[in-house]
């Protein structure tokens, strides 16, 4: 074999701290090597252009690029290396800026560690073999999982574009937290006016199949083929009947159920709608309180219904899609700030959070709109706002910022001057973090025109004193110590990964943060694929958001499964297992241990079983070729010989250069 | 270049064999780099898919021609990209744990964990903790030249390794 090494310096990012002319020198030393050298970038387009012209012209047949991580250029190079004509598997990279130059500072040390990553790279590279993929067909339907605006947007892209879209909402309706909002910021527009026209489209779009009050319960395939099991959960209504007329509303006894999308401000009925713009628009019951469910008492729903479509029995039912292509855009839930003992802990019922007042001043919420307090009804005249109420915290392990909540606390300050013209607002705040388009000038409108006083420290405590609350903290510009007696008191919640967001990371086989948020495949260049192919993120799964950010995004997923489905048939990764008949003595070990059940028994001509693998099934894990005892199925790419290289060129008596 | 023995003696490397999966821990350790995170630099990484690709004779090999310490890191329990590869990973590595000291190689000297691609802090805390364990078990004794050990014992050694009793906590599955 005839092996080319191209040592990269990355710029200053390896070249800093390893002698890369070094590393290449001593790379001619390793057997099979024939040519070596530096490149300023192995990646730019000259950088490339040289490895090609040094294939062509040492008549090379395989090559180690020592430069960043595989997981950032693998592709990259193995491309050029199409391009020169050879098979793309006969590449080998060492990792010398992720693992080395980055990580330790002693020049000399590094230059030997880069040496010998080479010197593996250039072992395991004599044992590769050209692989070849075969290609499969694309099921070109898609799983939304998550039915907020981000989700919204993405289905209704891929629906235009004409391709057929699960989506499916945990929540009786779609619309996410964006639909609970009253206005948006920096342009104070109606959040449901412009949200409501989305999601009626979403259920008339012929190509949208909507499964609300479901969830996802198993996912298995692979790119091109996922097979997904949903989860109906019993609403006990029958939705082919309702007709959303909302009688049974208005009936139903049990008026103390908590009201979910309304955030609690104020109980509903067991059964309902959950808010007037539903989508679907159709009754569900809460079976925590419903008497019937939990007594077997009532039933007056059922006797009132005029379509009939109560169904006390009904059970949860599983039903099963195919699909190419997935987009989580699962969203985030509210942190608990009841941790907080110094706002009250939750026992003062002036204390809201944001999402509860903006809830307090939507026309259609359960105040109809008119600012009151919780505890006596009476409309506030000083409303204190407190902003990073777990964000920006590591005492309760919520050290990240949650992006919004500086705009919408600026927001909820100018509505509240609409609202009550004759109140006073505080804000208490870190610092205005306020990077967006009309972001900035927004902020200070709600100081200069509105006259929203900003208060720029924490809170320490708040306390009740007569019917009001004492808000008492640090005004850190002043550097004094600040009392403020308020009527009510809203605070800026941080957000948090969605309640059994990791749950659903597992089956979705993606890797999630500290916090549940879901890994993008890479933070700058792939925000929104993942390392599972044929799985996107759009909105705040993948890490806080603003609105117009999560629609981008939703629009970016939707944007890579139809890059997808532009293909009839998707490429398989030959990286998969194979089995030597001769070797293999059907002992069937392998087919037990893989996880996926790629490998199947035949029989051969003299009717002895023997295991074969099933290419599309395969993902390459290599289970089986460890468990094998005669070494007969072995994971292309990274087999027992080509580890056992790796090992060799490193572990050997003596070291030398 | 000759620095191993010479001029970097008081700072003289110990040879750390990695075995990382390529959608955990390597990520984790390409993580740890980009935030610049320091770590030792004894480590040398071998990528493998999966921690289920993982076979205690690759281990064994390394222990036994030269290697000071072994380190292997998969995804955590439940994060596998292969499902279960890392639970296949948990019970061979362990058994191989147990299994070192017949073979007169010090336990210390091999460890295996779990780092996600998230948690570059955590990579430099297990390769620190790592790296400074070794040095203070020191260079391993070598094997050759009167330890004891002949090509064909070292053989049968990796051949139990690999046979291995079937693991009964795992339905009827081979282990
Ligand atoms: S484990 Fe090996 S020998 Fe047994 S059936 Fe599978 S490939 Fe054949
Ligand atoms: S590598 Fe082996 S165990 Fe893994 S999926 Fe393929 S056949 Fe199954």
């Amino acid at each position: 074999m005839r092996i080319g090494v191209f040592v990269c310096h990355c710029g200053s990012n390896i070249a800093a701290t390893v002698d890369c002319p070094s590393v290449a020198q001593a790379a001619k030393l390793f057997p099979d090597v024939v040519f070596a050298s530096d490149t300023m970038y192995a990646c730019s387009e000259p950088g490339q252009d040289a490895i090609i012209q040094a294939i062509k012209e040492h008549r090379l047949d395989g090559v180690v690029v020592a430069s960043c991580s595989p997981r950032m250029h693998e592709p990259t190079f193995r491309r050029a290396l199409e391009r020169a004509g050879l098979n793309r598997y006969m590449l080998e990279m060492a990792n010398i800026r992720e693992h080395v130059s980055w990580i330790g500072k002693n020049k000399e040390l590094n230059t030997v560690k880069a040496t010998e990553l080479v010197r593996i790279a250039a072992a395991k590279l004599r044992l590769n073999t050209p692989l070849y993929a075969n290609q499969f067909d694309v099921t070109k339907r898609v799983l939304v999982i998550g039915g907020g605006v981000a989700g919204i947007q993405a289905a209704l892209d891929c629906a235009d574009a004409g391709i057929q879209v699960i989506m499916v909402e945990r929540d009786t309706s779609i619309g996410g937290k964006m639909a609970k909002l009253d206005k948006t910021f920096p342009t104070v527009d109606c959040s449901s006016c412009i949200l409501g026209p989305k999601m009626v489209d979403v259920a008339q779009h012929p190509n949208i199949t909507l499964y609300a009050a479901s969830e996802v319960e198993e996912i298995s395939g692979y790119v091109g083929n996922f097979d997904v099991k949903v989860r109906r959960r019993a609403t006990y209504v029958n939705w082919d009947a309702c007709t959303g007329c909302g009688l049974c509303m208005e009936k139903c006894p049990s008026k103390k159920s908590y009201d979910a999308f309304n955030e609690g401000v104020a109980p509903t009925a067991a059964i309902g709608i959950s808010f007037p713009q539903a989508i679907p628009k159709k009754a569900s019951i809460n079976a925590e309180f419903c008497m019937k469910l939990q007594k077997g008492k009532c039933g007056v729903c059922a006797k009132i219904c005029p379509t009939k479509c109560i169904d006390f029995e009904q059970q949860d039912t599983i039903v099963s899609e195919k699909v190419g292509a997935i987009v989580a855009a699962t969203g985030y839930d509210l942190f608990d700030w009841t941790v907080y003992n110094q706002y009250g802990g939750g026992r003062y019922p002036d204390v809201v959070t944001s999402l509860q007042y903006e809830r307090m001043m939507n026309a259609s919420g359960p105040t109809a709109g008119h600012i009151k307090r919780p505890s006596d009804g009476k409309e506030p005249k000083r409303v204190v706002f407190i902003q990073c109420v777990g964000s920006r915290d590591k005492a309760v392990d919520r050290p990240y910022c949650s992006g919004f909540c500086c705009m919408y606390t600026a927001k909820q300050a100018v509505l509240t001057k609409d609202h009550i013209p004759d109140s006073d607002s505080y804000v208490f705040y870190m610092d205005i973090r306020s990077p967006g388009k009309g972001y900035d000038e927004f902020t200070r409108r709600a100081q200069e025109q509105y006259g929203v006083q900003y208060v720029r420290g924490r809170v320490s405590m708040i306390y009740p004193k007569g019917d009001v609350l004492v808000v008492r903290g640090a005004d850190t510009l002043a550097g004094t110590q600040v009392e403020v007696e308020a009527d009510l008191v809203v605070l800026a919640v941080g957000i948090e990964s969605s309640k059994g967001a990791p749950h659903l990371a597992e089956k979705l086989r993606i890797s999630y943060d500290h916090y549940g948020f879901f890994m993008e495949a890479h933070p700058k260049l792939k925000p929104v694929e993942t390392n599972t192919a044929g799985v996107y993120l759009a909105g705040c799964c993948q890490g806080p958001k603003d609105i117009p950010t999560s629609v981008g995004q939703g629009s970016a997923a939707a944007a890579k499964v139809l890059t997808l489905f532009a293909k009839d048939k998707l490429e398989s990764d030959p990286q998969i297992s194979r089995v030597n008949q001769n070797r293999c003595v059907g002992c069937l070990k392998c087919t037990m241990t893989c996880p996926f059940g790629a490998v199947k028994d035949v029989k051969d001509r003299a009717g002895n079983t023997k295991a074969e693998v099933v290419e599309t099934v395969c993902q390459g894990c290599g289970i089986c070729t460890v468990t094998c005892p005669h070494g007969a199925i072995q994971l292309q790419h990274f087999t027992d010989n080509q580890i056992l290289a790796e090992v060799n060129a490193l572990c050997q008596p003596e070291m030398e250069f | 270049m000759s620095a191993r023995n010479g001029v970097l003696s008081d700072t003289r490397e110990l040879r750390v064999v990695g075995f990382l999966c390529n959608w955990c821990s390597y990520g984790g350790a390409d993580t740890a780099g980009v935030a610049r995170f320091e770590q030792p630099t004894d480590l040398r990484i071998i990528r493998v898919p999966c921690s289920g690709r993982i076979d205690p004779l690759f281990i064994m090999r390394a222990l036994v021609s030269g290697a000071d310490g072994v380190l292997v890191s998969g995804c955590h329990p439940r994060d596998c990209h292969y499902a279960e590869g890392n639970y296949y990973a948990r019970r061979r590595l362990e058994l191989l744990k147990q299994f070192l000291p017949i073979t007169g190689i010090d336990p210390q000297r091999f460890e295996y964990t779990w780092v996600s691609a998230s948690e570059g802090a955590r990579w430099q805390e297990v390769v620190t903790k790592f790296t400074n364990r070794i040095h203070e078990l020191g260079p391993a004794p070598r094997m050759q030249g009167g330890s004891g050990y002949d090509e064909l014992c070292l053989k049968q050694i990796e051949e139990g390794v690999k046979q291995g009793p079937a693991c009964p906590c795992h339905k009827e599955r081979a282990l």
